[in-house]
């Protein structure tokens, strides 16, 4: 007889499983990220491959040494892909010609803090890679807000080893200014152009921007949500969360738009600039710091699409993706507690 | 759904609302594995050199031992009465010896011994006198008495006695549902019995209906298992009840009974409802074929088909003797080297037995034998993160995440808050947990440790009542004394007629009086035929009874050990999971 089968026993029903683990799913959502981070090397260079790579290495070092700090085994935490995922996530959030100390810096908070001083996997109430953005750019916000412009639009544009020498070094090449290869982001254009009294219609005719958003920046968005569909089609992820979320944000953006056309832009622009696409389908996805029932899912994008919006148009931030997402973490607890289902058999409509 | 193609049948009952518009929330498609086991017919296993009948095989009391060692028997007698209340019979599967009444290790979760009886056929295999009766022209009570003395139970794996499911509440029966689903992986005992005896089912249905007064059968199939719908469609068309073959998806835990419920009726009920409240109840297929061997030919229930399947060279359906070792069914199956376990049910519900040397029961429809590389052992569990898979797939919509949660924090009163009682143990959570949790082992744990909890309540309770009744009953006495000698002293004439009042005041006061009558159960004077003959074999077993040596107290303090021990182990076990837990590792 096998040796567990003695009555205290690890062989007990039920005996089979599916063949799913968190490594597994964990990757499916790494690989999900590649068309979207494909078109980033198209239209803004190779360097968002460095800053992924130093955020990997950053994450793994830190995950074994956390653990190994917190007395847990190392090897199957190390394989389940988590720590990666978060790395990735933030490597995406932040701009990638920052110096590779920023990255370094905003991995490791990442996972040393958030994730593991919270009780490690599956017991962190907010979103690793949010908390990282969160404290980078509030800590240095010149450099998280130099942002490459898309290939052919800035004065200059720096080949890959130059990116490296200047995310490693800080050194550009001889005179040519940060001015020349960086650019404000779509939406703080759009938020400093409105403060100068510009129309919506007459600053969307700048370069920057393309047919939905930035230009380049909205293909990314693109690329994203290509991968979000993958995500939601092998129901890694459930609709809810994507669906409330840019639902929201395009409800309340289109009546802005609707009722202002000439201040506040179109949904759409909404979607596809920002970290808005990312979000809807790879952060507030995170099953650990999102709520457990549909009701709650729904209630929880919903907030995090208000807030976003809210933030974008009247925030000091130029983004709300982050401190949306933080925001409704702090309400999962509740949100759970107050949306629980009923259970078969106990349903009112059952007299 | 394929249904159309055993349009055959003419009868419009039958063809009529072949397929059903509920569902069930949740549900997993583990693989089937269920045609290894259906290529061949149904199989008589040979007759076994030693068979130990288990006197527990049904839920509630043991029965009552009426046989010693030496003794001489038939098959198909009484060898076990029905005790008090929910209990059921046990009879000799074969004509042979008693060779001992003992305790033996039996296909429990505890692995811990119970009484048994031994038998050593003596290769004839001669039947006791049997008889039928008509159950139309007979009462709803006797044909109770006839399943519970030929030890019917539920097959399905339930085993709770059939008798006292057929008893007329005060709410209406309207429908029958006859459990023809199956839906564990790898069984396949109820597709045979559909597809080769198709006629007893629905015979057996018959009897039940009558007696329930319900209006209708639905037999529900999954529609995995045409070959069984057809067989079933035939059966049916030939009755003349109101009964319907319906295919339901194939979807586990489908053949759960409340699943199956509401997937032919629409109707949901509660955990600690009972379904005839709701007007529904629900046998499974091979109890309506025993009910039916019982009535009609007074065939007691002495063998049972057994799928035998797994890491075997010949997967099979047998008809096996109650009491035969698994050891002897796996090695007419042919149990591969490898064979390192096995397991009593399917692999989503089942029982890993302790060894291969226990016996079939009646619950045992399906004997897996397992290797390591059939059941490869699970992972270490990852923590859990709230991914909610487990949630999608409950067919009790429970939040097992939650579930989990608080078991594993010991926050029983919150994990009963959130349902815990209304988990039916599908497995269903576990099967897909992408961290690998044992979810179903800590809702074990956490039921079994609130029940531990009641249990030291009640008790405690009990002792506490007892305390107070005793102390009041000392300074009653007290009183009462004081009060005849107070009587005495004031007046010697009237002290005779005061003495016989205090007498009678202390008898109506006195502990024995306050005791709740045992009730002794009324035997009505036989009404017709069939009650005179089921009187004559109580009469008889209660004299054979009378003739064994109380075993009671004997019986009793082991299976209460067992269950005190069974608590233990859990508790023992869990501690060992949390052992094993990468997350908890210290
Ligand atoms: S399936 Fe497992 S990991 Fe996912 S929520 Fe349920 S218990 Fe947690
Ligand atoms: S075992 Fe319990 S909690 Fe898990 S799926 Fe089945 S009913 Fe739901």
């Amino acid at each position: 007889m096998r040796k567990h089968s003695h009555p205290i026993s690890a062989f007990f029903s039920p005996f089979i499983s599916k063949s799913d683990s968190v490594s597994a799913i964990m990757l499916k959502v790494i690989l999900a990220l590649i068309p979207g981070i494909a078109l980033y090397v198209w239209y803004f260079g190779p360097a968002i491959l460095v800053s992924i790579t130093l955020a990997s290495i950053t994450a793994l070092a830190t995950e074994a040494a956390m653990l190994k700090l917190r007395n847990r085994p190392i090897a199957p935490f190390l394989k389940d892909n988590s720590a990666l995922l978060t790395a990735w996530l933030l490597a995406l959030s932040i701009p990638p010609l920052a110096p590779w100390w920023l990255i370094v810096v905003g991995t490791a908070f990442c996972i040393a803090v958030a994730k593991h001083l919270y009780g490690g996997l599956g017991n962190n109430p907010f979103n690793p890679a949010m908390i990282g953005y969160a404290v980078l750019i509030v800590s240095f916000p010149v450099q998280m807000t130099q942002w490459i412009s898309p290939q052919g639009m800035g004065g200059f544009e720096l080949s890959f080893m130059q990116q490296l020498q200047y995310i490693f070094s800080g050194i550009l090449p001889d005179g040519i200014k940060l001015d020349a290869i960086t650019m404000a982001t779509p939406l703080d254009t759009l938020k400093t152009q409105l403060h100068l009294a510009h129309p919506v219609s007459e600053i969307l005719t700048q370069p920057i921007f393309g047919q939905l958003a930035g230009h380049g920046s909205e293909m990314v968005a693109g690329g994203f949500m290509i991968g979000g569909l993958y995500l939601l089609a092998t129901r890694i992820i459930s609709w809810h969360l994507p669906v409330a979320y840019l639902g929201t944000l395009f409800a309340i953006a289109g009546i802005f738009h609707l009722v202002d056309p000439a201040h506040y832009v179109e949904p759409l622009f909404h979607w596809f600039s920002g970290a808005a696409m990312l979000g809807a389908f790879f952060i507030l996805t995170d099953p650990i710091s999102s709520p457990t029932t549909h009701k709650g899912k729904l209630i929880f994008a919903a907030g995090a699409g208000l807030i976003t919006y809210l933030i974008r148009v009247y925030g000091a931030f130029p983004d709300g993706m982050a401190f949306s997402t933080l925001l409704m973490n702090i309400c999962v607890p509740l949100i759970d507690a107050y949306t629980q289902p009923k259970v078969f058999g106990k349903k009112e409509k059952q007299a | 759904m394929e249904v159309s193609r055993f349009r055959a049948d003419t009868r419009e009952a039958v063809t009529d609302n072949m397929t059903t518009p509920y569902k069930f929330h949740g549900g997993v498609h583990p693989p089937a594995n269920k045609a290894q086991s259906t290529r061949t017919a149904i199989a008589q296993m040979p007759l076994p050199a030693k068979l130990v009948i288990p006197f527990h095989q049904h839920v509630g009391n043991t029965a009552k031992p009426l046989v010693v060692a030496g003794d001489h028997v038939l098959k198909g007698q009484l060898i076990g009465l029905p005790e008090d209340g929910i209990s059921s019979a046990i009879h000799a599967s074969t004509s042979g010896t008693i060779t001992e009444i003992g305790m033996q290790v039996v296909a429990h979760a505890s692995g811990l011994p119970d009484l048994c009886a031994t038998l050593v056929p003596d290769g004839k295999d001669e039947w006791i006198q049997r008889e039928g009766i008509n159950f139309r022209t007979s009462l709803n009570a006797d044909v109770r008495q006839v399943l519970r003395l030929a030890g019917v139970v539920g097959l399905g794996g339930g085993v709770f006695p059939s008798d006292m499911k057929l008893r007329v509440g005060k709410h209406k029966v309207k429908t029958l549902v006859i459990n023809g689903a199956e839906c564990e992986p790898y069984i396949t005992c109820d597709d045979m019995l559909m597809r080769e005896r198709a006629g007893e089912i629905v015979k057996g249905a018959e009897i039940m209906r009558w007696a329930l007064e319900a209006d209708r059968i639905l037999i529900g199939i999954e529609d995995n298992k045409p070959e069984a719908i057809a067989s079933m469609q035939l059966a049916a068309a030939a009755s003349n009840d109101d009964i319907r073959v319906v295919a339901v998806p194939t979807i586990y835990p489908g053949g759960g009974a409340k699943q199956l419920i509401r997937v032919l009726t629409g109707i949901e009920v509660a955990a600690g409802v009972r379904s005839t409240d709701k007007g529904v109840q629900c046998f499974n297929v091979a109890t309506a074929q025993s009910i039916y061997r019982a009535v009609a030919f007074g065939e007691p229930l002495v063998s049972r088909i057994v799928t035998v399947t797994g890491n075997v060279q010949r997967a099979q359906n047998l008809e096996v003797l109650i009491g035969t070792p698994v050891s002897d069914v796996v090695a007419y199956a042919g149990a591969l080297p490898d064979t390192d376990s096995y397991i009593m049910g399917g692999p989503m519900m089942g029982l890993p037995l302790p060894n291969a040397g226990v016996s079939i029961v009646k619950a045992a429809n399906c004997i897996i034998a397992a290797s390591p590389k059939l059941f490869p052992p699970a992972p270490p569990a990852m923590p859990c993160i709230r991914c909610t898979r487990c949630a999608e797939v409950c067919p009790a919509e429970l939040q097992p995440q939650d579930l989990y949660w608080f078991a594993k924090s010991k926050e029983f009163g919150k994990a009963q808050e959130y349902n815990l009682f209304d988990c039916i143990e599908c497995g269903a959570c576990s099967y897909v947990c992408p961290s690998s949790i044992p979810l179903v082992q800590y809702y074990r744990f956490a039921k079994s440790e609130i029940w531990a909890r009641e249990a030291d309540k009640t008790s405690s309770d009990a002792a506490r009542e007892r305390f107070e009744f005793r102390e009041s009953r000392i300074e009653r006495e007290k009183q009462e004394k004081a009060e005849k000698l107070a009587a005495k002293e004031k007046a010697a004439a009237e002290a005779k007629l005061q003495a016989a009042k205090l007498a009678a005041e202390q008898a109506a006061a006195s502990p024995d009086a306050t005791m709740p009558a045992i009730s002794t159960p009324a035997v009505a004077p036989p009404a017709n035929d069939a009650q005179a003959k089921i009187q004559a074999a109580i009469e008889h077993a209660k004299l054979q009874a009378a003739a064994v040596k109380p075993k009671n107290t004997e019986q009793l303090t082991p299976q209460q050990l067992a269950e005190i021990a069974d608590i233990e182990l859990r508790r023992a076990r869990i501690q060992e999971l949390a052992g094993t837990d990468v997350e908890t590792k210290e």
